[in-house]
């Protein structure tokens, strides 16, 4: 976006092109992401997990500018782990998700990142949350990152409420996958994680694991 | 005690047997106000305040002594009643803040931690003085259920089922350890916490005085509100009944008998 003299990746700015999405099911969340950073048209690292813990059981997707994102990753995880401390018990997703929101809209001029919420805690079970330009708003299921446009039909259509936790990450990965051949912004590996009352299950479908569509 | 003339002047210093004098002044303060009680019960938490009233002119309902610091959550105050003004504000500050900065309403224990560290500390500084109240905090809410927490001049939160701060403290303790509040709902304990500040009123020492009772629970669907009209007469009656008939004495205007 920004031009100057030198080869154009140079000055690129460096963003995860990305697919993110998060899915909630009964009793729990899973969340997916690609694993392509690309700066214009050079893919800098094909491997990065985009799903960063911000606490036990509560991780967030990374969209849109990676540092920006990072920042705020690492920031709420920093302000959970105080927080945590001094209530003496776990902080609730709806917590995390608030944090994000405050710094995301706070900040919305500069930065350009776009972090889904997801977690599980005692109160309210699985849960997910949008935090795009600054809002918050909990959804069944969310979508971001520049390869989600392709996909909104798909999940608009699979989407099932009261899914057990394989169906549940079945769709995120067909999802991930769909997403990842359409969108020159994706690819890679998948990475999903799936949050319950029982923990975290980190999972990664290499490329030769994807579930295949049309013409693949 | 002359004894302690050189250890009390401020509170940056102790004493040799290790007190700070002006914490234990400040807490004589809150036993020179009238009383104030809380009860928590199976499904929320009732106040009661004995509200004396030193003055015929002054308007009904004025000087309340009990406040509202978020929706879910009541503070029933006594000693000095502007340093508790002042708190109330503070402890609303924090839980507006909690609030904003994570999303949902505060939960009791932390406020509580948060504004005692407030009140403690003003006993460290001999620039300041201490906050010469207690008061007691109180909610209600679907995941943590009732919760009472008191808050005294020192600056430590203790959470408690039932608790009494004020000149008759240690009469309306013994009532409350009298009553099996975990078994009750604020309907029945309302008109106990009533009688209790009934019969702990001096007659003798103070003559008039405003009942006021609020609570919080099930029955307000989580909002801490002053208790309607109806219980509240129905509250009085019954705490008038059973602190006249039954003792060896019995004020007639009471009764009406």
């Amino acid at each position: 976006m920004l031009e100057e003299q030198g080869p154009e990746w140079m000055s690129e700015e460096v963003k995860t092109g990305t697919t993110i999405i998060a899915v909630e099911f009964d009793g729990g969340v899973v969340l997916g992401s690609d694993s392509r950073v690309s700066a214009g048209a050079s893919v800098v690292n094909r491997v990065m997990n985009k799903l960063s813990p911000l606490h036990d059981r509560i991780y967030c997707a990374l969209s849109g500018s990676a540092a920006d994102a990072q920042t705020i990753a690492e920031t709420v995880n920093y302000q959970l782990d105080v927080h945590s401390m001094e209530l003496g018990e776990d902080p609730l997703v709806c917590s995390a998700a608030t944090l994000v929101k405050n710094i995301s809209y706070q900040y919305k001029e500069e930065l350009s990142a776009h972090l889904i919420v997801g977690g599980w805690d005692r109160r309210g079970g699985g849960q997910v949350y949008a935090t795009l330009s600054g809002l918050l708003t909990r959804q069944p299921f969310a979508l971001g990152g520049s390869g989600s446009s392709y996909v909104y039909g798909y999940l608009d259509a699979e989407y099932r409420a009261g899914a057990g936790r394989t169906d549940t990450q079945r769709l995120v990965v067909d999802t991930l996958s769909l997403a990842m051949s359409r969108d020159g912004s994706s690819g890679g590996v998948a990475y999903l994680v799936t949050i319950d009352g029982d923990g975290v299950e980190e999972k990664v479908f290499l490329g030769n694991e994807l579930p295949t569509f049309y013409d693949q | 005690l002359s004894s302690n003339r050189r250890y009390d002047l401020s509170a940056s210093t102790f004493s040799p047997d290790g007190r700070v004098f002006q914490v234990e002044y400040a807490m004589k303060a809150v036993e020179n106000s009238s009383t104030a009680i809380a009860v928590r019960c199976k499904d929320g938490v009732v106040f009661g305040v004995e509200k004396l009233v030193l003055s015929k002119l002054y308007e009904e309902g004025s000087n309340k002594r009990i406040f509202n610091v978020d929706k879910h959550v009541g503070m029933a105050v006594a000693g000095l009643l502007a340093d508790a003004r002042s708190l109330s504000e503070v402890a609303r500050e924090e839980a507006s803040n909690f609030r904003s900065n994570y999303g949902y309403q505060v939960p009791l224990k932390h406020l509580a931690d948060r504004v005692a560290m407030y009140v403690h500390a003003y006993t460290l500084y001999s620039a300041v003085r201490p906050f010469g109240c207690s008061f007691i905090l109180g909610s209600y809410d679907l995941d943590d259920g009732p919760q009472l927490y008191m808050v005294d001049p020192s600056g430590i939160a203790y959470g408690y089922w039932g608790c009494a701060i004020g000149k008759a403290k240690q009469a309306a303790k013994t009532e409350i350890e009298k009553l099996s509040m975990k078994d009750m709902t604020c309907r029945e304990v309302v008109k106990e916490v009533a009688k209790i500040i009934y019969i702990v009123h001096d007659e003798v020492k103070d003559k008039a005085f405003e009942l006021d009772l609020s609570w919080v629970g099930e029955v307000t669907n989580g909002r801490h509100e002053l208790v309607p009209k109806d219980v509240r007469e129905e509250a009085e009656k019954y705490a008038k009944v059973k602190i006249c008939c039954g003792t060896f004495w019995c004020v007639r205007q009471f009764c009406g008998v």
